[in-house]
């Protein structure tokens, strides 16, 4: 990781694949994502790699780009240039069905709460039985069973989380992207959210989370991308570089100042 | 003239009177009215929903086109039919010119642009809050349309009252197409515009209020249905 | 249970829409192509019951205007016209529309105004002096204008008056555009003068305050005809059927039954078909 963060740190040109150091072989990786809308570079040739059952978080002020960097890595959103790789080769169908994504704000679907679940798998293609058990054990682990037939939009905003993160679990993905699952919960909700990711994790669910919330990045964050204005700051474990970040945008961020000068430059 | 207390006197008592031939001019109106709109929300609705959900070239296009559409003038509508279903014209051989069908046909051609109108913005909306959910899992262009289609059923079925009104106070059309025939195309818009021209005008308004009370009785029962909906958060 | 009640509507519609789709073709029925006046009038609700009840073939009739009917008849949409514009009727049967003409009763027009008489018109039995005299008072005149047969005669009367109204439409002279029923309504309400048959006038429910100012002239004679459209050209025509129609009406039979019809106690056709009949 320490040979990336250099390469990183590196002026922002382009870096070929063949000069990557053969470490763990990642599962997803982004280089050189540029995406500008109506004239404004909204990120700026970010180099990322997620290597597999880690959990990396991504972490920003406002405006750093850290949702959109989430919509271009699960191919939401096709970058201005660059290019995001799964397993070495382009995104393609069942890449996408080996990933899954929790919004923070949970899109519930106008139907009860099994239904909800029920439509996620069949898009999967799972029928009967499987299907079924796939169900239960969500509506178990979410502790939703007693919900299971009320309409999904009448729920807590916890439980229409965990009820988001259950069905994008039960997809059986490879990889999930969490995108603020906790921002607007209260601390039982956040910890319930928090104990279902960590299941995930358990089970080998390689995770990519944004959040804003430090205590959870400690508890959390394996890795951590520091983003500011579109670019990367800085890279590096998470505890360490939350304790000691190198870069003047993630000292400022974590010391609650408002930082507006270039992402890598220390001052 | 009478006053409006008299009319409306005049109204209930043709409701209760239970007169065979008003029943059965109600019941060609309900028919022929509801099967338009059936027919319509069977075209109308998936056209709707594919110009909402799908992004394709000339879709700016359609969607003026549709909109415009809704603004159809009956008449214009009823005259194309009738020249299409005449027998100098290409559907001749049909023989459906002065029978329900007709009526129906030329209705379903007025009320077809307004269901697709509406459905392609009720279902564009949805498709706003449901599209990037939609591609995080995968979700076909066809599944697609039948789960945007399926969510918004209950404010689908406003758009489809829209197409009623529509349809139930239309006579233009189907006096043109329907020939007002008694005792087979006669409706209740026709019965109306005929006891206008006798001069008959509280008759006529006592049927305009009977009418009405229809349209209310049929909203109602629409409506009734949605609030449990809206009430579950399903709307 | 919603999806349950969302599927009852739709099958509900459904089943609805299937009612309508099969079509009563096994009646036996003809389509009488006829104008607003003999179906305003009652005479078809009167007479037509009678002749099903004799011979099991139901009349369904479109009443429109008789320009409109005699289209309608010429695109072949109809089995028998029945309408009131001689010369028109003459030509639909010169142009191999029709199988032959035959007259069947008549009434008169009569020119109905506003008890204020702003022409001084009332009690009048000349008509060309009636319409002079309208025309030079600029009263108000509500026309058909809509090519109808009652809408010929009256443009043919204001011809012999020596009168072009097409220059004052829009001013006094007012076309309606619409049928006879609608014109007297509109009429009445702007105080207007209306040439209408007698026949709409009698049955018409929104008299007001009008009368017949003018009437009994010679030249306000209005002719009814009746003609089997032509199967020659039009292959659909049921041309059996709507020809036992055609002999009903001009048979004794008919005639009397159109003599009967009356309105408090008013006659309001004469019927004047030829003793022969067909």
């Amino acid at each position: 990781m320490r040979e990336a963060l250099q390469t990183l740190s590196e002026p922002l040109t382009e870096v070929p694949d063949a000069s990557r150091p053969p470490l763990a072989e990642p599962l997803l990786s982004g280089r050189g994502l540029t995406l500008e809308i109506g004239g404004r570079r909204l990120l700026d040739a970010i180099d990322i790699d997620i290597r597999p059952g880690r959990r990396t978080l991504v972490m920003g002020a406002n405006g750093a780009g850290k949702s959109l960097l989430l919509r271009v890595l699960h191919g939401l959103v096709s970058p201005t240039s660059g290019h995001v790789h799964w397993r070495g080769r382009p995104l393609d169908k069942a890449a996408r069905r080996a990933q899954a994504m929790v919004f923070q704000r949970p899109v519930m679907l106008r139907r009860s709460v099994v239904a909800n679940l029920s439509f996620a798998l069949g898009v999967r293609g799972l029928r009967g039985a499987e299907r079924g058990r796939r169900i239960a054990e969500a509506l178990e682990q979410a502790r939703l069973g007693d919900l299971a037939r009320r309409p999904a939009r009448v729920l807590s905003g916890g439980e229409q989380q965990r009820l988001a993160l259950v069905r994008a679990l039960a997809c059986d993905p490879e990889l999930l992207f969490l995108d603020e699952p906790t921002a607007s919960l209260d601390p039982a909700s956040t910890q319930a959210i928090e104990r279902l990711v960590d299941d995930a994790h358990q089970r080998g669910v390689t995770i990519v989370m944004v959040t804003h919330d430090l205590g959870q990045a400690r508890r959390l964050g394996d890795d951590l991308v520091f983003l500011h204005g579109g670019r990367v700051a800085e890279t590096g474990p998470a505890q360490k570089l939350l304790d000691a970040p190198a870069s003047e945008a993630a000292r400022a961020w974590l010391e609650g100042r408002l930082y507006l000068g270039d992402p890598g430059m220390t001052t | 003239m009478k006053d409006f207390t008299s009319i409306l006197a005049e109204a209930i008592g043709l409701i209760f009177a239970g007169d065979a031939d008003l029943i059965e001019i109600i019941a060609l109106s309900l028919k022929v009215t509801l099967s338009a709109v059936v027919i319509a929300c069977l075209i109308g609705l998936p056209l709707g929903a594919a110009v909402g959900a799908f992004r394709f070239p000339g879709r700016t296009l359609v969607t003026i086109l549709l909109n415009s559409l809704m603004g159809l003038p009956p008449v214009v509508v009823g005259l194309v039919v009738y020249l299409a279903l005449s027998n100098a014209g290409p559907l001749g051989p049909l023989q459906l010119l002065y029978t329900p069908t007709a009526m129906v046909i030329a209705q379903t051609i007025l009320v077809t642009p307004i269901v697709a109108a509406l459905t392609r913005q009720v279902i564009e909306d949805l498709d706003t809050e449901y599209s990037e959910q939609f591609r995080s899992l995968g979700v076909g262009p066809l599944e697609r349309m039948k789960a945007l289609l399926w969510d918004a059923r209950y404010s689908l079925l406003t758009v489809a009252l829209a197409g009623f009104g529509r349809a139930v106070a239309e006579v233009g059309a189907v006096i043109i197409v329907g020939g007002n025939i008694n005792h087979v195309t006669r409706v209740m818009t026709t019965t109306i515009a005929l006891e206008t021209s006798k001069g008959n005008l509280e008759l006529a308004l006592a049927l305009g209020v009977v009418l009405l009370v229809i349209a209310v009785m049929v909203n109602a029962a629409v409506m009734g249905l949605r609030a449990s909906a809206v009430r579950s958060a399903y709307a | 249970m919603f999806r349950r009640q969302f599927l009852t509507i739709a099958a509900a519609g459904l089943i609805t829409a299937g009612l309508v789709a099969p079509l009563k073709a096994e009646e036996k029925f003809i389509v009488v192509q006829s104008t607003t006046s003999t179906q305003n009038s009652g005479l078809f609700e009167f007479m037509l019951p009678k002749f099903t009840e004799k011979t099991g073939i139901e009349v369904r009739v479109v009443a429109v205007g008789t320009g409109q009917a005699i289209k309608n008849a010429a695109n072949g949409d109809g089995d028998v016209l029945f309408v009131h514009a001689k010369p028109a009727e003459e030509k639909f049967v010169a142009d191999g529309n029709g199988v032959k003409r035959f007259d069947v009763m008549y009434n008169d027009f009569v020119i109905v105004g506003p008890p204020s008489d702003p022409a001084g018109v009332a009690g009048s039995n000349n008509v060309t002096d009636a319409l002079q005299k309208i025309a030079k008072a600029e009263a108000p005149f509500a026309s058909r204008g809509d090519d109808s047969g009652t809408h010929k005669a009256e443009l043919r009367l204001w011809k012999a008056a020596g009168i072009d109204v097409k220059g004052a439409s829009g001013g006094w002279y007012r076309e309606t555009g619409s049928g006879m029923g609608a014109t007297l309504n509109t009429g009445t309400g702007m105080g207007a003068y209306i040439m209408t048959d007698r026949a709409t006038w009698i049955s018409f429910g929104n008299k007001g305050e009008y009368k017949v100012a003018v009437e009994g002239d010679d030249k306000m004679f209005n002719q009814y005809g009746i003609i089997l459209v032509s199967k020659d050209k039009h292959p659909n025509v049921k041309a059996d059927l709507g020809q036992q129609f055609v002999d009903w009406v001009v048979s004794k039979e008919g005639q009397q039954i159109i003599a009967d019809y009356k309105i408090d106690g008013q006659q309001l056709f004469f019927p004047n078909a030829a003793p022969s009949g067909s």
